[in-house]
């Protein structure tokens, strides 16, 4: 077995399942908001701002978000292992795609329950 | 060349198609220090290309078949050549070896009660000929040969054997009492030529088809092992049998499976008739494959051949269904699409014989061990070599080899050389070690070749030996054209002494391979054309215009090709099976 | 006189400091013959060329080539598959080092063959005659048993390309299911805790390159579905 311990499950078929799961609940959020803005044509910052402060919205959003996270490391970690060879290179950039997903997961969760 | 790198084995197996494969499997099993030197890749050995399957009485198809009937037809099938000691010893150790091929994840086809498949072959019956067409060939599918060899090589790697894939094997290197104490081989990758040491050499390089223009066997099957055992002064015994399949697809020789005709196919001349209830009346498209070829070549002269020259028949498989060929024959359909571009399910498909097998080859005993004949022609023991498979002639197939008995050949004979050679380590072999002279001797041929700076190319050589084979030795022979074939090979030996090796860098330059091949094949095509021209006589698949009848006073033996002087002597065939009665010479009819 | 333009990957490490492509004309008298075929014809303009052949019938897995952009045997492939403006261009298969010529190191891709341990695996004693096996259960094995580890598949796979050393490979996979597949192997749970890495199956992305290539008409992306499919009902 290949061994590695930088990937997020530490085994291919949890990221695989995790890949696959996350997918259906980023496609679940989209087809509801796409669906929800088509529904409402005027829609203002008052009924936007309500669906937001629902608290059912919120956790689905958090999931969402948190899918994203997951989804894009585990997507971002094979581009990486796919086209970057030297090691140091490597490494330096799965920290700044951990940072930066770190960065955007509480700043969604601060947009989330901060308003 | 003092600064030669050396290796040393326990043994050696030059050729890694299936008997070599078998062999070294049973040596690493044991432990030996073993090597597998292979000019291909192993599973590129010709021993892929086997078809319809792997003929033995394992009792599957008939629950009362059994091994002294295969025996039976394996020696009427060889025209009476065939050693009863060693046919004996291959039919009765045959379902143990199939059975461990199987245990070693063989993919066979099945019967519905879980066992392996059989199909009926060429030249089977139950009750010693008197019980009918027998089922007897155990198949995967129409790729058995691929399937076997690929178990095997699997297996191999099962048991950590070495390897020495892409490597050549040059020349046998004899020590002084003229004991084969291993060989001049060379990497193909590098040109690296290292001297390899071992107490057993083994032959299994297999035939030698591309003698011939037109043949059904890969590009590789030049008889470097023929050629090595030749110049090492061994002698080869029935060199002048060699079998011609009937139905090898026109104009591209790839070869169509006897299973076919197995399963219910069958040959039709240009009237649409199907001629073999002609000449076999009982067996018709079942007859030994000697008769078959020979028939259709009688069709063909008589002018009943089909297409615009009139120069092929036709194999008919519409009438068996799409169901039955894509499950029992897929590669036949493959193959006739891509070389005939023929779809078998609509069309028949034309078929001419086509060189197919060498039944001859270094005579050996049941164990593999090489036989030699001292001056009173007695039988002597070669020390330190053994063959086995196509390169060995032990012998099995005598004057005609049935279908599907090359495959049990391998793994009967490649186990039995394993086995012997395990116990003769155990016992401890010491043989004089080679003087530096005796490598320099093997290392002639390439250094004649390295040092070439002029003279013909080696393709066209080529070309022109399998052109004389071809038009003076093939399914019908006579005198005064084996005459001329044999002195313009005589010719062109001397032409091909002086060829020109333009090429001579070191990384995988395949031009030198092909060079030394060209050397092995006309050894091949030498030892050929004497046996052929002094049997005087029809036998199996040795047929004369001059001679058409089979002479039993004076040819019921073993001929013998002793290279030193280019002459034919005769060997004792052997009669005497150890449980079952003789099988005594009668007239062989189909 | 039909005069075939065929241009060829040339590289002979002896006295090539890079490789290049050599145009050769060669004569095919018309005929529709196969890409082996000419090949022997430019070895016998130039003998330096180099390439593996063996069986010359699609069988061995001797002779996989880049011809015109795709992966094949030179040897069941006519030229009317491949020929496009009466130009062939000959290259070794992608993604591995290549010795001379058209011949690759194959080292890689045995290894990865090897990794998958493709033999049977059985411990239980053998019986006196052969192991039962019902033709329904002999049946999955077709479209498996039949690779003949030409390499077609795995070097036009991307993933091959950049990982050889990790991601198995479809040629591998494929030989990993036939085992699998297998009702006379006892080994499925060693092989599948040997394969649920990040790499060894699951760099599959699933392009199919490998089914599009396959000169036996095998479905190597199928294969690695039923592995995927076998992991996850093992593990969950």
């Amino acid at each position: 077995m290949v061994t590695n311990i930088t990937n997020f499950g530490r085994s291919g078929l949890s990221d695989w399942l995790i890949q696959r799961a996350s997918a259906v609940i980023l496609a679940l959020y989209t087809l509801f908001i796409v669906g929800y803005l088509l529904l409402h044509p005027n829609l203002d910052y008052a009924t936007w701002s309500g669906l937001f402060g629902a608290t059912w919205m919120r956790i689905f959003s958090l999931l969402a978000f948190v899918s994203m996270a997951a989804h894009a490391w585990i997507g971002l970690w094979t581009v990486t292992t796919d086209y970057i060879k030297p090691t140091g290179i490597r490494i330096s950039a799965q920290a700044v795609i951990i940072l930066a997903i770190f960065v955007f997961l509480v700043w969604g969760v601060q947009v989330l329950w901060g308003a | 060349m003092s600064n030669m790198r050396s290796l040393t084995f326990d043994a050696i197996i030059i050729g890694g198609g299936g008997s070599g494969l078998r062999a070294a499997l049973e040596l690493a099993k044991s432990g030996k220090k073993t090597a597998v030197l292979s000019k291909v890749f192993p599973t590129r050995s010709h021993t892929v290309s086997a078809q319809g399957g792997i003929t033995c009485a394992i009792a599957s198809a008939d629950p009362n078949d059994d091994w002294r009937w295969h025996m039976y037809d394996t020696v009427k099938g060889g025209d009476y050549i065939a050693d009863q000691d060693a046919a004996e010893y291959m039919c009765s150790e045959g379902p143990k070896a199939v059975f461990e091929l199987e245990h070693m994840g063989l993919p066979f086809s099945r019967f519905d009660n879980g066992r392996i498949y059989q199909r009926p072959f060429g030249g089977q019956s139950k009750d010693f000929g008197k019980g009918g067409q027998a089922a007897r060939t155990c198949a995967a599918a129409d790729r058995t040969g691929h399937a076997l060899l690929h178990t095997l090589y699997q297996n191999n790697l099962k048991n950590n054997t070495t390897f020495l894939n892409e490597w050549y094997a040059v020349d046998l290197v004899k020590n002084a009492d003229g004991d084969v104490v291993g060989c001049i081989a060379m990497c193909i990758e590098t040109g690296e030529v290292v001297h390899v040491k071992s107490k057993a050499t083994v032959l299994a390089t297999g035939g030698a088809g591309r003698i011939y223009a037109s043949t059904t066997n890969a590009l590789i099957n030049t008889g470097d092992g023929i050629g090595m055992a030749l110049r090492a002064g061994f002698p080869m015994q029935d060199m002048e049998m060699w079998q011609f399949h009937p139905t090898g697809i026109y104009g591209a020789g790839t070869l169509v499976t006897e299973g076919c005709r197995g399963e219910g196919g069958y040959l039709v001349n240009k009237d649409g008739e199907r001629f073999m209830e002609r000449y076999a009346p009982n067996a018709k498209d079942l007859a030994g494959r000697d008769v078959v070829a020979r028939s259709m070549v009688m069709e063909i002269l008589e002018g009943r051949g089909c297409g615009e020259n009139g120069d092929h028949v036709m194999l008919k498989l519409d009438h068996l269904g799409e169901d039955v060929l894509g499950k029992r024959l897929p590669g036949i359909v493959e193959l006739s699409k891509t070389f005939a571009h023929v779809d078998p399910a609509k069309e028949p498909i034309p078929v001419v014989p086509t060189c197919h097998y060498m039944m001859g080859g270094i005579p050996t005993n049941v164990h593999g061990q090489a036989v030699m004949q001292d001056e009173e022609g007695n039988d002597q023991i070669v020390n330190g070599l053994f063959a086995c498979g196509e390169a060995a002639c032990v012998s099995v197939h005598g004057a005609n080899r049935l279908g599907g008995n090359s495959l049990l050949d391998l793994v009967v004979f490649g186990r039995a050389a394993g086995m012997y050679i395990e116990s003769a380590l155990n016992e401890g072999i010491e043989y004089l070690d080679a003087a530096q002279s005796d490598i320099d001797a093997a290392m002639t041929r390439l250094n004649r070749w390295n040092e070439s700076s002029g003279g013909e190319s080696v393709p066209a050589l080529k070309a022109e030996l399998q052109d004389i084979m071809q038009s003076a030795f093939g399914v019908f022979r006579q005198e005064d054209n084996m005459q001329e074939g044999v002195k313009k090979l005589a010719e062109l030996r001397e032409r091909i002494n002086n060829a020109h090796l333009g090429d001579k860098s070191n990384a995988f330059n395949t031009a030198r391979v092909e060079a030394l091949e060209l050397d092995n094949l006309m050894e091949v095509a030498e030892a050929t054309a004497v046996s052929a021209l002094e049997r005087k006589e029809s036998r199996g698949a040795h047929s004369r215009y001059d001679y058409p009848d089979r002479d039993d006073v004076n040819w019921l033996k073993h001929s013998v090709f002793f290279p030193a002087t280019k002459t034919l002597g005769k060997r004792d065939v052997n009669f005497s099976p150890k449980t079952v009665d003789t099988f005594e010479p009668k007239v062989r009819t189909y | 006189m039909s005069m075939l333009q065929v241009s060829v990957y040339r590289y002979n490490p002896e006295t090539d400091s890079a490789p290049y492509m050599q145009e050769f004309q060669v004569d095919t008298q018309g005929r529709d013959v196969m890409v082996l075929n000419v090949l022997a014809m430019i070895k016998e303009q130039d003998s330096s060329m180099a390439y593996r052949r063996s069986c010359r019938e699609g069988v061995c897995g001797s002779d996989g080539m880049n011809m015109n952009g795709k992966n094949g045997l030179a040897c069941i492939t006519p030229l009317s598959e491949v020929v496009k403006g009466g130009k062939l261009t000959l290259r070794p298969l992608p993604g591995l080092p290549v010795i001379r010529d058209l011949v690759v190191d194959m080292a890689l891709f045995y290894k990865q063959y090897e990794r998958i341990q493709p033999y049977l695996q059985n411990d239980n004693p053998e019986p006196a005659i052969e192991r039962l096996q019902s033709p329904e259960d002999r049946d999955k094995l077709d479209g498996l048993y039949e690779c003949i580890l030409c390499a077609c598949c795995s070097t036009s796979c991307p993933s091959f390309w950049w990982n050889p050393d990790k991601f198995v490979g479809p040629a591998g996979l494929l030989q990993s299911y036939r085992f699998l597949a297998d009702s006379r192997d006892e080994a499925t749970s060693e092989r599948l805790a040997e394969l649920e890495d990040p790499f060894s199956v699951f760099r599959c992305r699933g392009i199919m390159n490998c089914v599009a290539v396959c000169p036996k008409g095998l479905n190597p992306t199928r294969a690695i579905g039923k592995i995927r499919e076998m992991l996850l009902a093992n593990a969950t």
